[in-house]
């Protein structure tokens, strides 16, 4: 019932996007459902008629808030070694660099696991939702998705869990590893990652808001 | 496929006389700024842009060599503290059999930086050069290089979880090294310098000075 979000009307006919890799102009086109417009110069996707996308961003990020936040307080690895035992929590990580110049680095490692992905849910959930519930989007909209898609590149949750793969490689020989629940969860939240990236597409987010903010 | 696009005139928006926004595309006539649409700062071709790329390539390069010479990882063991360098976990990693996992960690932290510094010096500088790649091809590296730059992370990650979960008291225990900061910071600063290459520069060329 939604569907009409991405016919052209608003801005007229003539309604105008220009490739944002090469510039190129184009005029924006009705769609198909579930249709794509690309760049005729360098084939970047453009626009994408797919109100479904929505609903995956605002899923993965409920689902990404909820499992880094518990992440934070189960522990995520156990290991022994003769007789001697240790459990690691997603803080212990940060305060690994607790001493001399690797201090920052403490800082920086809960940003972009913990706190920047956590930021980005709740950014997107407040740009989005009123959105898909059929409504204006929220006072404020514009600049909560900006901060979204400024701090896309410095959420890093999924990385961290490859991290976690190859150190317990590390010390797979020497000691053994049982898992924790936090483990798990991150482990989903790489999942999660690669489900939002598929459908997130920047530029028909932007017009949705534009046009649903003026309708 | 991609060849026979190029092959199509196509008018930019800057040819058109109009202001294309590098967030969302919405085109904007001249002097408007912030975008109506999405609030981002409104340039046809981001200012300076060039050199960001060269400034933040080159503090990432400066970072890139302490990286390599201080150890990433101490580690303890019955008393004695031995570092190593990230090539030298690299060949740890290979000498117990983990050839993998040493080949991960050896793309992460050697291949993808030292190709992230080629990629990025090689585009800005083929704006202002002729070159023989094509500009479907040149994109094609910025996507990439755009793309699996934070992927470098993967180092500084493991150091930090090995410190926080192995401490077994005296008999084992890992600390961070020197190297863990100048490598993430090395691989922030190219994230930076990614983020500020213009690819709308890439396409300004002249169709004819274009080869293919």
């Amino acid at each position: 019932m939604r569907h009409e979000a991405l016919t052209p009307g608003v801005d007229g006919d003539d309604e105008l996007i220009a490739c944002t890799i090469c510039d190129a102009l184009h005029r924006v086109a009705p769609m198909p459902h579930g249709g794509r417009m690309r760049c005729v110069q360098c084939g970047t996707v453009l626009l994408r008629n797919d109100i479904r996308a929505l609903d995956a961003i605002l899923a993965s990020a409920a689902a990404m808030a909820i499992l880094v936040i518990s992440a934070v307080f189960f522990p995520f690895l156990r290991i022994s070694a003769s007789g001697f035992s240790s459990s690691a929590k997603l803080t212990d990580t940060a305060r690994a660099f607790a001493e001399g110049l690797t201090a920052p680095l403490g800082v920086a490692l809960i940003l972009v696991i913990v706190v920047v992905p956590v930021v980005r849910a709740v950014a997107l959930f407040y740009a989005l939702l009123p959105i898909r519930l059929g409504g204006r989007p929220a006072r404020g909209a514009r600049k909560a998705f900006r901060l979204a898609c400024e701090l896309r590149p410095w959420s890093m949750a999924e990385i961290f869990i490859v991290g976690v793969a190859v150190a317990l490689v590390k010390v797979g020989g020497m000691a053994t590893v049982s898992f924790g629940p936090a483990f798990w969860e991150l482990t989903l939240v790489v999942l999660i990652v690669v489900l939002e990236s598929y459908s997130f597409c920047e530029k028909t987010l932007w017009r949705i808001i534009d046009q649903k903010s003026r309708s | 496929m991609a060849h026979h696009r190029s092959e199509i005139p196509v008018l930019t928006a800057a040819e058109a006389g109009l202001v294309g926004c590098r967030h969302c595309g919405r085109v904007s006539a001249p002097g408007t700024s912030p975008c109506p649409r999405c609030g981002f700062e409104l340039h046809s071709r981001r200012p300076e842009s060039l050199q960001k790329v060269w400034a933040w390539l080159f503090a990432g390069l400066v970072c890139y060599i302490p990286a390599n010479l201080y150890p990433m990882l101490e580690t303890r063991f019955l008393g004695t503290t031995t570092g190593s360098t990230i090539v030298g976990g690299v060949v740890d990693l290979a000498h117990h059999g983990a050839y993998f996992v040493a080949a991960v960690v050896f793309i992460a932290s050697v291949m993808i930086p030292v190709a992230k510094f080629l990629v990025l010096g090689y585009l800005a500088w083929s704006i202002q050069n002729r070159v023989a790649l094509s500009r479907h091809r040149r994109t094609q590296l910025y996507e990439a290089v755009e793309f699996i730059g934070r992927w470098s992370m993967i180092d500084v990650f493991v150091v930090a979880i090995l410190a926080a979960l192995v401490n077994l008291g005296i008999v084992m225990g890992f600390n961070p090294g020197a190297a863990a900061f100048f490598f993430a910071l090395s691989v922030a600063c190219t994230m930076v310098s990614a983020l500020s290459l213009d690819p709308r520069l890439l396409w300004d060329m002249a169709e004819g000075t274009d080869p293919e």
